[in-house]
């Protein structure tokens, strides 16, 4: 194998592919390009949570045959987005479940008109009662979808939580929230499209994956799959927000252009993206938990809830990563967790990077300190006693094959951290300031690629070609929005085909030319598609030995001129291979037991905050993240994903709330949802230990989502080990802290109660 | 009706430009839409986010914020004219190398309000660095990053830990 | 973008007397705009009533700091990039330069102006409670003259000020006699930068002979309208500053602050913050003698 020699290309920080667009601003982001003849269009959304449109009346201030005006009987083929149920209109037909659903659409080519036009045109509505909250669903006394309010529940269940319980010498029981999360690229969601009548719909778009928009339009206009085409500009960031919405948006911007006969493009502003798009879902956990004198785990019960929002979407497979991220990296020989994914008339919750990791392991790693403080343990510790190891079995009966290496990243991070003598030194100096300093720490793992058989059913293909002009492309639908996609595949394809890195490119993201290698999510792009540019790449030279005389030794010239003897006597010089297995990957997907991922990244993350008693405010003063990914193929754009992961759960754990009002974001402006500055971020030291992973690409797993999941219960157990209080919900913002750390004269008691937590 | 506006002036990375557009009508829409230099961008649209930075006679703006008729007779730099003759700015190359950059989307106001830093403060320390930077958001980065790139186009490393202290 | 540019006129008559000519033949009808932080905000969210606009940015008679005997005199055309870069200001009255580095960042202080701050009459408006902590006067001109105005006098109500219609701020008198003062200003806001204040604290004291001779508190976000707490300044008045009587001026805030509720925070927070701002303040002043 191209292995066996030492990697040039992978480890090494190769600057980012598009990089040089990016820094001239000559990059085209989808506002950025104008087509001839383009009009604008815009979305005339819902005003109320839910209810019967009973009439829509458009104004006489308002030339309304310069527009172009489409409603759901406008849509050739099927009103609803293409994901795992089809549920979600694209376009509200009688009825709508959440504020700000779509409902008419208008096209102009002065987009200045169009806003006027949008508040021109009236809805009448039948207001039916909303459902708000995961308490008012579950009650089900108003059903808002379905018969039952519940898009999806699971069971996941090991040995005997009853056995457990009754040998414990403690039990444990808490319960734990996390709010929304807006994702907060800075590039707004924005599409154009164009549709004619031979070639069908074309679609220019911010998006993640491709082919989900691809699904959704066929679906939409009846078209056959060669009938639609959609091509990915470049992104401004995602984080999970352009999964799935892209459909929703590149739906409306084609059946408007469909309708009006141009090009059309539509553009959220910051307030509608933020009024109308997915969020991270919010959760309710509750923990209950059963030790030994030790400090050994015996049980773990866990009841897991998320609140899913009007329609469906992936709360299903969100709901599934959270309840297989419940019981964090522990070992326990009894676990149960019941886990319930709720509807309410709220904008529908989606993906967001780590896709339910994150409110899972909120609530284990939260727990895990509430534990120890109540048995009397060095919560460091305590995890030390139940971590998984080589060889143990997880919840869902996963063998630990591959070597897990957690006490030596936690003994890194402790190192690193210098985490007991801080932790004692602002133990003593605490009661002396109105500064109270902590310590906290978490423990995890984040499952790299899709869930249980995803992978299998995805069966993504990929590839490699040459061209002509002596480029290999890398054939993907893979997408670039930050996160390092075209420097990482490419740097994989050189590095196997023992190319420069400047050899290589990418092949335009266009459904058009490049096959389905499925969704650019769940951390699965370096390990799962960079291992098929691998094999791709290696079945590319196999050929080329075969067919055109590569020898084994062969210099770049050498590559090349063996690809143009390939090309004369064969025709085009390409490589496509499909995803297969990793051996002995078996998932039932009815019992919900086996290898729930082909392989796992590990982390230790250490957060030291400063709570200011005068203020109430929280800050993280310094951060250190250990963690275990497999090979790093870009240590610059590894160590950048990582800062970049924490920064945004800084935001997630103390800054960033979603406040609704009846349902509708409140505070959809930048000004109001405060996300960390850069006078915010602490300064963070990033470490990786590397084991490679013999079936990821060039030995990667996945580095995404991993530095999501700790940075919440980290920076919460420092607060609990500065304060002595253990809050168990995210957002945690100063006047929460207020309300738990003011002291209280006894005149004042209208503050009122919050359920709290029984440890 | 657009042609009855009359004429504001103003130069635009060392060139004279000349509108016709409503005095009203926002800086940051001028020159994307009637100057086509769309490397500005639009983040917020309330002046929050620093995508649409420019410099306007030398002092950094959010140029959503800006009526074009102030700008009128302005010296306006934007990330368009940092490169001379193809060569990276020092910023731009610092920014590559260190990883500065992600989903790109926030460079461009990134790299303005970088350079009016750096112009005030040739050597600035971290603190100073992060003051400079704070109306720019990054939601992709950390900032981490940013700062060492800007560090490194500085050649300073006052007040501040190598690069390899972050990851290695 | 939701406002639409046509809609709406705006004159630049680059100079001073040109303006209030223009205000004063049709007196409410054209709006003021200068570093358009606040306006071209709500025009990009539709929400722009103003119709007329007339741009005071880049006027030179409104734009200056000026150093007289016993006052400084600063323009309301200056940006808080001018007042921070002013050395001399900087020293004497810092305050006024800690408020200016507090206005969202770089880029928003080189365009927002402490008369488009003042004139706004934000609840929450961060150079306030350093205007009320120093005593100063705001003058105000028109083709009809100009008036000086105690700043503590400008606010009458939410968003609501003493400006007639035909008026405009020109500029801000601060007295140079705080040299003894102890000086105290601390913004509270959900974050470090680009932040809006939830609450915050401007506090100048002045203790002779042991007792606290001269003192005022400007607070932001505690009313509807920045404004001087009085119960508190009178409960120290005259006082030594001892346990009780921190005790008796943080009840006094507590009594007198008239926060709200709202998405940025709620009233009891406020409230409550406010009065360990004025804690700190006074532990500080009955600490340390002053130099």
């Amino acid at each position: 194998m191209g292995m066996s020699q030492k990697n040039r290309i992978v480890g090494a920080s190769v600057p980012r592919k598009e990089g040089i667009d990016k820094l001239l601003g000559r990059a085209r982001y989808v506002d950025d390009i104008e087509r001839e003849g383009m009009w604008h269009g815009a979305t005339v959304r819902g005003s109320i949570p839910r209810g019967f449109i009973r009439s829509i009346r458009f104004d006489r201030r308002t030339d309304w045959s310069e527009f172009t005006v489409v409603t759901a009987a406008d849509i050739p083929g099927k009103n609803h987005i293409q994901l795992i149920v089809a549920d979600q209109p694209c376009l509200a037909d009688g009825v709508v479940n959440h504020c700000d659903e779509p409902i008419l659409l208008l096209a102009h080519p002065d987009k200045h008109k169009l806003r006027q036009a949008v508040a021109g045109v009236e809805i009448e509505y039948e207001p039916l009662p909303p459902v708000f909250t995961i308490e008012e669903s579950e009650r089900q006394d108003v059903v808002v979808w379905g018969s039952d309010n519940l898009f999806k529940s699971f069971l996941l269940e090991k040995g005997d939580v009853d056995v457990g319980f009754a040998a414990a010498a403690h039990i444990v029981e808490s319960e734990y929230r996390t709010d929304a999360q807006e994702h907060l690229y800075i590039e707004n969601n924005g599409v154009i499209a164009e549709y004619d009548a031979e070639s069908g719909v074309t679609v220019w778009g911010s998006l993640q994956c491709p082919y989900y928009v691809h699904r959704s339009l066929v679906a939409v206009f009846a078209l056959s799959e060669d009938k639609v085409r959609v091509i990915q500009t470049e992104t401004g960031g995602a984080f999970g927000g352009k999964e799935d919405y892209p459909s929703m948006i590149a739906s409306h911007a084609a059946l408007l252009a469909m309708k009006s006969g141009h090009p059309v493009k539509v553009v959220y502003d910051r307030m509608e993206d933020l009024a109308a798009t997915t969020k991270r879902h919010p959760s309710r956990v509750r923990q209950r938990t059963a030790l030994d004198r030790e400090g050994k785990l015996l049980a773990m019960e866990i009841d897991l809830a998320t609140d899913g929002g009007a329609y469906s979407t992936l709360s299903s497979t969100v709901l599934s990563r959270a309840t297989l991220h419940a019981p964090g990296p522990y070992l326990c020989q009894n676990v149960r967790v019941r886990s319930r994914s709720w509807a309410t008339n709220t904008v529908p919750y989606g993906a967001f990077r780590g896709f339910g990791a994150p409110q899972a392991c909120f609530a284990i790693e939260r727990h895990m300190d509430a534990i120890a403080a109540q048995i009397g343990m060095d919560p460091v510790e305590l995890r030390r006693r139940n971590f998984l190891h080589d060889g143990d079995t997880t919840a869902t009966e996963q063998v630990m094959r591959e070597p897990v290496i957690l006490d030596r990243l936690l003994d890194r991070a402790l190192a690193e951290s210098d985490f007991y003598s801080k932790r004692e030194r602002f133990a003593r100096e605490n009661a002396a300031t109105p500064i109270k300093r902590g310590m906290g720490i978490a423990a995890f793992y984040h499952g790299s690629g899709f869930t249980g058989s995803g992978e299998r059913y995805l069966n993504s293909l990929a590839g490699v070609d040459v061209t002509p002009e002596g480029k290999v492309r890398v054939l993907v639908s893979s997408t670039e929005f930050g996160q390092g996609t075209n420097t990482v595949l490419t740097q994989i394809a050189a590095e196997t085909l023992r190319l420069h890195y400047e050899d290589v490119t990418m092949a335009p993201p266009d459904t058009g030319i490049v096959p389905n290698s499925g969704p650019t999510v769940a951390s699965r792009t370096a390990m799962v598609v960079g291992r098929l540019i691998e094999r791709a790449s290696l079945q590319l030279l196999e050929m080329l030995r075969a067919k055109a005389a590569l020898g084994n030794e062969y210099s770049r010239d050498e590559f090349f001129a063996a690809c143009e003897r390939y090309r004369a006597g064969h025709g085009e010089v390409g490589s496509l291979v499909r995803y297969e297995a990793p051996p002995g990957i078996h998932w039932d997907d009815q019992r919900y037991r086996g290898e729930a991922y082909p392989a796992y990244a590990w982390a230790i993350h250490v957060a030291q905050v400063a709570v200011d008693t005068v203020t109430y405010s929280a800050e993280v003063e310094e951060f250190w993240a250990v963690q275990e990914a497999g090979r790093i193929i870009n240590p610059v754009l590894a160590g950048g994903q990582v800062e970049g992961g924490i920064a945004q759960a800084i935001g997630y754990a103390l800054y960033e709330k979603v406040i609704l009002q009846n349902g509708h974001m409140a505070n959809s402006q930048m000004t109001n949802y405060i996300m960390p500055t850069a006078e915010d971020v602490p300064p963070i030291h990033v470490f990786f230990e590397e084991i490679p992973f013999r079936h990821g690409g060039c030995g990667a797993k996945g580095i995404g989502e991993l530095p999501h999941d700790g940075p919440a219960p980290a920076i919460l157990n420092a607060i609990m080990d500065a304060t002595g209080v253990s809050f168990t919900r995210i957002p945690l913002l100063p006047e929460d802290l207020f309300a738990e750390l003011a002291p209280r004269p006894a005149s004042v008691s209208t503050r009122p109660v919050e359920e709290t937590a029984t440890v | 009706m657009s042609a009855d506006w009359p004429a504001i002036r103003f130069i635009v990375n060392g060139e004279s430009r000349a509108v016709r557009v409503p005095a009203m009508k926002r800086l940051l829409d001028v020159l994307r839409e009637d100057l086509r230099l769309t490397g500005t961008k639009e983040g917020c649209g309330e002046g929050e986010c620093g995508s649409c930075s420019v410099r306007m006679n030398g002092e950094l703006v959010n140029s959503c914020l800006v009526p074009v008729l102030q700008a009128e007779g302005a010296e306006i730099e934007t990330v368009e004219g940092l490169s001379s003759n193809g060569a990276l700015h020092p910023l731009q190359q610092a920014f590559l190398e260190c990883g500065g950059a992600q989903c790109g989307i926030c460079t461009p106001g990134m790299l303005m309000a970088a350079t009016h830093l750096l112009a005030r403060n040739p050597h600035p320390s971290l603190a100073e660095i992060r003051e400079g930077l704070a109306g720019n958001l990054c939601r992709c980065t950390g900032f981490i990053r940013i700062f060492e790139s800007v560090i490194a186009a500085a050649g300073s490393t006052r007040g501040h830990r190598g690069p390899a202290d972050h990851a290695r | 973008m939701r406002g639409n540019p046509e809609a709406h006129e705006l004159l630049a008559p680059g100079n001073l007397a040109a303006v209030l000519a223009l205000l004063a033949e049709s007196p409410g009808e054209w709006t003021p705009i200068a570093g358009g932080t606040e306006l071209m905000v709500a025009h990009a969210a539709g929400r722009l009533d103003a119709k007329k606009l007339v741009s005071l940015w880049g006027i030179a008679e409104m734009r200056f700091t000026r150093s007289e005997a016993d006052r400084f005199v600063i323009g309301a055309g200056a940006t808080f990039g001018d007042l921070r870069a002013h050395a001399e200001l900087a020293a004497e009255l810092p305050l006024i330069a800690k408020a200016a580095s507090w206005i969202g960042a770089i880029a928003n202080q080189n365009r927002a102006t402490i008369g488009g701050n003042l004139v706004n009459g934000s609840p929450a408006a961060d150079s306030s409670p350093a205007m009320l902590a120093y005593d100063t006067e705001v003058e105000l001109i028109s083709v009809r003259g100009t008036r000086r105005v105690a700043y503590s006098a400008f606010h009458t109500g939410y968003k609501r000020n003493v400006l007639a219609p035909d008026e405009l701020m020109l500029a801000i008198h601060a007295p140079r006699r705080f040299a003894k003062h102890r000086q105290y200003l601390r913004k509270v806001g959900p974050r470090r930068a680009m932040a809006i204040a939830k609450v915050a604290l401007g506090a100048t004291a002045l203790v002779e002979n042991g007792a606290v001779n001269e003192i005022r508190l400007g607070a932001a976000s505690l009313a509807p309208f920045p404004t001087r707490l009085h119960k508190a300044e009178a409960a120290l008045q005259g006082r030594q500053v001892t346990a009780e009587t921190i005790e008796t001026a943080c009840s006094e805030l507590l009594a007198e602050a008239r926060p709200i509720d709202d998405i940025r925070s709620t009233a009891e927070y406020r409230r409550h913050v406010g009065a360990n701002l004025l804690k700190e303040f006074l532990l500080e002043l009955g600490r340390e003698p002053v130099p």
